[in-house]
């Protein structure tokens, strides 16, 4: 696997310490939320909007040429805006106003209401499925734009996620890579204890799609990871993305799944807070 | 060029729409699940393969994958049978076009008991209801084969979500080829009388003309609108007719709850409270039968419809 430079990591590693501590700031003044994903896929999410691994520009959010980002497990959204802010497709003063009555940061991403979003998810499922529909009019129109699309593990349980797997694999979507969040954590419980998806890997190759299993922490497995499926031709690309809950926040790495959908106190912001920042 | 006798379906109407949109419109695409044939989109793919899209028996992937299309700049036409289209596909339809307003068609055949033979599984009642309660959306139930022609090109040059209702069988012709008046959100007046107004939509419009002319023989003049669209309903035109003739009739092939009379229930009991009956099935399943028969065990005849304008009439 070729190594990133080395600036470039420190550059994302601090990019993803800021925009861990905004995820935590706007949780907590929202005191509603889902940490534990938007925490545990932010080393992901960095990495495609910083590290030039999604065509993007802020200042044309509707550019036909752009990559497409779907968050198909639209709950984690936090981690979506703050990206989004950060690479200035609004002010970040937005970020106060996360979940609040008339705000354009909704509780679940609506693209009618937050620059730089691209669809209306967070039922689960229809993401995935709209992000096959966006590869297929992307190939029909001959552009050379990919669509990424993220997903929970716990989406997995959703029969609409298998359909639009089949569809991609039917058509040959080379041009749509999954990214999806492998935590083991869902609201009920660890996502083996509540609905198991094993053999995970094994089910995305039956259905016809290049696997790649990667940890989601790491950056030069995850440039390494994305590159691959962009390149594999004739078949879509998923990336199983191991990731810890909460990643970077000690107690909610600790208690997994019970930090889902569950805002930190004031309290226990600060705390959070502190220890992003103290890290390196 | 007088209307046709020939009976069509306005599925048939649609499907032919479709063609010629293919030659128009670069944007307008066709998905299918696992019925394209019987939908009529594969009048389009017949001349535009490349922009026919089958998606397997999968409906809410299908919605939703015409979604994601319409966030590109593609004008989906999504077709299936009206209860799984509308059924199953209901929330991909509901969060992932309707919510943010996308350009998308959910164009349904087989709506109604006049699915015929599959019987109650497959026949939709409660579309409309359920369609017309979501934000955003325009519901469109055109009457015949010319109607279902017009209504599709209309649906294709406005912008936005639409739920367009067809149907499988051959029906009468209400109006001449290529002169069905489809405005959107108007609806036509067929006939002018001043002791009742009917309102229907669908099937029903060229029973309730039918139901029109046996009124007359007792000597009552009935207003028979076509109210194609269901949303948004024309209320202008509803409170103008009702003010005039102070009752009215709602005929519609779906339950009498939700649908069309259900609408027009709402619109004059808000404004000015009329007598109204409302003909449809009554809060029942369907079952299997010739659509003939059940619309006849149903009620849904012109006969029916004269039956509930005398009703309407008693209670002025």
């Amino acid at each position: 696997m070729t190594k990133l430079d080395t600036q470039l990591k420190e550059t994302l590693q601090s990019k993803a310490r800021e925009i861990r501590v905004d995820i935590v700031k706007m949780l907590t003044k929202a005191q509603s939320g889902h940490p534990g994903g938007s925490l545990g896929m932010t080393d992901v999410f960095v990495s495609l909007y910083f590290g030039g691994l999604v065509k993007h520009d802020a200042k044309r959010p509707d550019w036909a040429e752009r990559d497409r980002v779907v968050l198909s497990n639209g709950h984690i959204c936090p981690v979506l805006y703050a990206c989004l802010g950060h690479a200035g497709y609004f002010p970040k003063e937005w970020f106060d106003g996360l979940r609040m009555v008339n705000s354009h940061l909704q509780g679940h991403p609506a693209m009618h209401k937050t620059p730089g979003v691209e669809a209306c998810t967070g039922s689960l499922g229809h993401g995935f499925a709209m992000a096959v529909g966006m590869a297929l009019a992307m190939r029909a129109d001959k552009r050379d734009s990919h669509v990424f699309a993220l997903l929970g593990d716990g989406e997995c349980q959703e029969g609409l996620i298998w359909e639009a797997a089949m569809s991609a694999a039917h058509y040959k979507l080379d041009n749509l890579t999954a990214i999806v969040d492998r935590n083991d954590a869902q609201i009920d419980g660890r996502t083996s204890d509540v609905m198991s998806l094993e053999p995970f890997a094994d089910k995305w190759k039956g259905f016809g799609w290049h696997v790649i299993e990667i940890d989601g922490h790491d950056y030069d497995a995850i440039f390494a990871a994305v590159n691959e499926a962009k390149v594999t031709r004739g078949k879509p690309g998923v990336i199983i993305a191991r990731t810890v809950m909460g990643k970077g926040v000690s107690y909610m790495e600790a208690e997994g799944y019970k930090w889902h959908g569950k805002a930190p106190s004031a309290e226990q912001g600060e705390k959070a807070l502190k220890e992003l920042l103290a890290s390196t | 060029m007088a209307v046709s006798a020939e009976k069509r379906a306005t599925r048939e109407g649609y499907g032919a729409a479709l063609k010629e949109l293919a030659t128009k419109n670069p944007n307008v695409v066709a998905l299918s699940a696992d019925l394209a044939e019987s939908t009529g989109v594969l009048k389009l793919a017949a001349v535009a393969p490349e922009r026919f899209f089958q998606m397997g028996i999968a409906e809410a992937n299908m919605v939703d994958v015409a979604a994601g299309m319409a966030t590109c700049g593609k004008i989906p036409f999504a077709s299936t049978f009206a209860i799984f289209g509308t059924g199953r596909a209901w929330e991909s339809f509901r969060n992932s076009v309707c919510y943010p307003a996308l350009n998308v068609k959910l164009a349904c055949t087989h709506s109604g008991l006049s699915v015929g033979e599959d019987g109650a599984s497959h026949q939709a009642l409660e579309d409309i209801a359920v369609m017309r309660a979501i934000p955003n959306v325009t519901v469109v139930v055109p009457a015949d084969y010319a109607a279902a022609h017009a209504a599709t090109i209309a649906v294709a040059e406005q912008r936005g979500p639409v739920y367009l209702r067809l149907g499988r069988p051959k029906i009468p012709a209400v109006y001449e080829d290529g002169k069905a008046p489809m405005t959107l959100g108007k609806g036509n007046v067929l006939r002018e009388g001043n002791d009742v107004a009917i309102l229907a939509c669908g099937p029903l419009v060229s029973m309730a003309v039918d139901a029109a002319k046996l009124l007359e023989k007792d000597g009552r003049q009935a207003t028979v609108i076509d109210m194609h669209t269901i949303k948004p309903l024309d209320e202008k035109l509803l409170l103008d007719v009702a003010r005039r003739c102070r009752c009215v009739v709602t005929a519609e092939e779906h339950n009498i709850v939700g649908g069309l009379g259900g609408a027009v229930s709402e619109a004059l009991s808000q404004h000015l409270p009329t007598p109204l009956e409302r003909v449809g099935t009554r809060d029942t399943f369907g079952e299997s039968g010739t659509h003939a028969d059940l619309w006849k065990k149903y009620g849904l005849t012109p006969d029916a419809i004269a039956a509930a304008a005398r009703k309407a009439m008693e209670r002025k």
